[in-house]
């Protein structure tokens, strides 16, 4: 059939199932509008900036397992897009972002809102394209849907200049692909995973390390049966949280930088790392020299450049995480769970001496006790999402979360704003979850804008705000490492909250007790309505306990011991 | 620190708009060195052979393969270990050098005058870079005008 190439993006869309598009238009990007304003096939969700509608495509797609989509016009709107692709491109999130460009007579001349986007995306991004002739559209945007989604995901960018959504030309989009040279490796290799098993029968301390690849090839409840069956203790990455439920009797906690007494010394100890889906991030890792010193590797990752970049896997296997674990499943019964039983107790005695716990003794509420008592309240019910900051581990080292997609926040690149849109997103995916984003008072600020999106289009988020005052986390690190000098970091002067929640027609509360929070909290999700709750805490909490930067994963700053 | 060490990639690549700068990118972006880089089409086909001469440690030259696979549009990525090598390099002498000396000094290395005007001469060699190089010092006494290096082309044997 002959049709336009905007006509042909929202075939495109609808092709691939997409009910949800998060946006900004333009000039641009007009004819595409057009042609959304004429179809109902699915929803457009108007952010009141476009790095709002890219991350809002993530926490949709990070709840919903699906293809995020987000489109922008050319120049600012598509350089405001930018974080949110580079967020998803740590994250190795499946997005397909469209932007509209000038046109092509336009392109290199400076024109009004013209930018070099592909040129500006490419490092950003799994692929970018730019689509010269509407001919290629059909192919490109298919690509573009199938390489974000498979292999590792990631984000793809399809930049179309204005003229070429104008042009008519034949529409098929039942054609085959044929992409050559992108073939990703799903299937691990039986000779390396039976090696893998038998090392595992093998050793005496194993200890599975969880990565954020579990969430993303749907494998944590493939995982949890591993764990179960073979009776390893595990250790989850900050991307892997909910991979095992919080009340797991094998799983030790997170590790890593702020990660548990437990965790990190289970790490130091082990003769076994068995990664899987997990990348051996500088936050996880501390030393590098020092990390898991005296054990073998396992490294299970769809990305062959994972494997061996930063810790050298004596057996390496390249493949989907879902793929490899039913096979090492099938496996199995070579290994004897009784056998760990004393590497369990030791773990156990680890969680003991230093539990990871926090100390209630100032007349302000404790960060750490809020985001225990939503998890208290809402558990399993609730999405959680969070900005970046401490508040962000706390969430992570406090919240009990039970399943896969229930945590959803910015772990490779540290997007402060990434949590309200995304937020928003998660909640245009799983309605009938409630959407809690824990954020600080430095973090909400960079995208409140939303407020009004979540208004208008009743994406009920709750935003918990805890508020200290202060850019906490680097606060932290200046307390610590820098003779606490406080540069730049008190946040004292802020808004009305409260006011500025209503001034959107979004519910504000701001509590200093413990009542004061439980009844905020009931009242806002009785009302489903997008609301701020400002919960006053303790200033100078810190995130304990703490790897320093480089440091050893054995040699953390602990919670100071206190005689009850 | 691991010993750094020379070494020669092939890249296939799709030819593609804009198929370089996502190699050139990467090297840059990563932090990896290029000490040469030549691309040509491959005959009868759509695709493209870059020859790229690198060094790092065999962890970094071992990125760099598995990160150039990475890129959509690479087909195939050769990291060679036994090869043929050529560079070429074209010099520009003044006319009035001893002209019979320099081309004696060319054939020795592959090469001859290639191009006699009334000011200059223009020479070239092709050889391993090494001779290439060893080649250019020599020549310096002949007070050489201009050089130009046309970075390495290889085939594993």
């Amino acid at each position: 059939m002959q049709i336009s190439g905007a006509q042909m993006v929202i075939e495109a869309l609808i092709a691939e199932g997409v009910d949800t598009v998060f946006g900004y238009p333009g000039g641009a990007i007009m004819n595409v509008y057009d042609e959304i304003y004429k179809q109902d096939n699915f929803q457009h969700i108007l952010t009141r900036h476009e790095q709002a509608a890219v991350h809002a495509a993530e926490g949709y797609s990070k709840a919903s397992a699906k293809v995020g989509v987000a489109m922008i016009t050319s120049g600012p709107g598509f350089t405001n897009a930018v974080t949110g692709l580079a967020d998803a491109y740590m994250d190795s999130i499946p997005l397909v972002v469209i932007s509209g460009q000038v046109p092509m007579s336009l392109i290199g001349t400076d024109a009004f809102q013209e930018i070099d986007a592909v040129g500006i995306s490419r490092s950003c991004t799994k692929h970018n394209y730019l689509v010269t002739d509407a001919k290629e559209l059909p192919r490109v945007l298919k690509e573009a849907f199938y390489i974000a989604s498979s292999g590792r995901p990631g984000p793809v960018h399809v930049d179309i200049p204005k003229d070429v959504t104008a042009q008519i030309a034949d529409f098929d989009y039942s054609i085959e692909l044929e992409l050559e040279t992108y073939k990703p490796h799903t299937k691990g290799n039986p000779r390396q995973i039976k090696k893998a098993m038998e090392a595992i029968a093998k050793a005496k301390r194993p200890l599975f390390y969880l990565g954020g690849g579990i969430i993303n090839s749907n494998a944590a409840y493939e995982v949890r049966d591993l764990v179960h069956k073979t009776g390893i203790p595990a250790v989850e990455t900050f991307m892997a949280r909910g991979t095992l439920s919080h009340d797991d009797d094998l799983l030790i906690s997170m590790l890593g930088m702020h990660g548990s007494y437990a965790a990190n010394m289970a790490m130091s100890e082990t003769d076994l790392v068995i990664g899987l889906g997990a990348r051996f991030d500088d936050r996880v890792t501390g030393k590098i020299s020092e990390f898991a010193k005296n054990a073998a590797v396992i490294h299970v990752d769809i990305d062959p450049a994972s494997i061996s970049k930063l810790v050298n896997a004596d057996y390496p296997i390249v493949g989907d995480v879902k793929n490899v674990v039913k096979e090492m499943l099938e496996l199995s019964s070579g290994v004897n769970a009784e056998k760990y039983e004393p590497w369990r107790e030791t773990v156990t005695n680890f969680d003991t001496l230093h539990p990871l716990t926090y100390h209630e003794d100032t007349d302000r509420l404790k960060p750490q006790w809020v985001i225990e008592r939503v998890g208290e309240l809402l558990g399993d019910d609730a999405n959680i999402s969070t900005d970046v900051g401490q508040h962000q581990m706390w969430a992570a080292q406090f919240y009990p979360f039970s399943r896969p997609r229930q945590f959803i926040s910015s772990g490779g690149l540290g997007t402060m704003g990434f949590g309200f849109p995304a937020a928003m997103g998660v909640k245009a995916a799983s309605p009938e979850k409630t959407s809690i984003n824990f954020t600080g008072d430095g973090s909400i600020l960079m995208n409140c804008q939303e407020l009004m999106t979540a208004v208008e289009k009743k994406l009920p988020v709750i935003n918990i705000i805890l508020n200290n005052n202060y850019l906490g986390m680097v606060r932290q690190w200046q307390t610590l490492f820098y003779d606490k000098r406080h540069s730049e970091t008190d946040l004292s002067v802020q808004p009305d909250f409260v006011k500025l929640s209503e001034a959107f027609g979004g519910l504000g509360y701001r509590v200093r007790t413990k009542e004061e929070f439980d009844a905020a909290l009931k009242d806002a999700v009785e009302k489903d309505v997008v609301t701020f709750i400002e919960v006053m805490v303790e200033r100078m909490e810190n995130v304990m306990p703490m790897v320093p930067s480089g440091g050893s994963l054995f040699n953390m700053m602990l919670l100071e011991k206190k005689e009850k | 620190m691991e010993a750094s060490e020379r070494r020669v990639i092939s890249v296939i690549v799709v030819n593609e708009a804009s198929v370089l700068s996502r190699i050139t990118d990467l090297f840059s972006g990563r932090g990896y060195n290029i000490t040469s880089l030549t691309v040509a089409p491959i005959p009868n086909g759509n695709y493209s052979r870059l020859t790229i001469v690198t060094s790092g440690s065999v962890r970094v030259i071992e990125q760099i393969t598995k990160q150039l696979h990475k890129l959509i549009p690479v087909l195939k990525v050769y990291e060679h270990a036994d090869l043929v090598e050529k560079e070429m390099a074209l010099v520009k002498f003044p006319a009035s050098e001893n002209i019979s000396d320099i081309s004696i000094l060319c054939e020795a290395y592959n090469g001859k005058i290639v191009n006699v005007g009334e000011n200059v001469i223009i020479t070239m060699v092709a050889d391993e870079p090494k001779r290439v190089e060893n080649f250019l010092k020599i020549i310096q006494k002949y007070n050489p005008k201009e050089i130009v290096r046309s970075g390495s082309a290889a085939l594993e044997r």
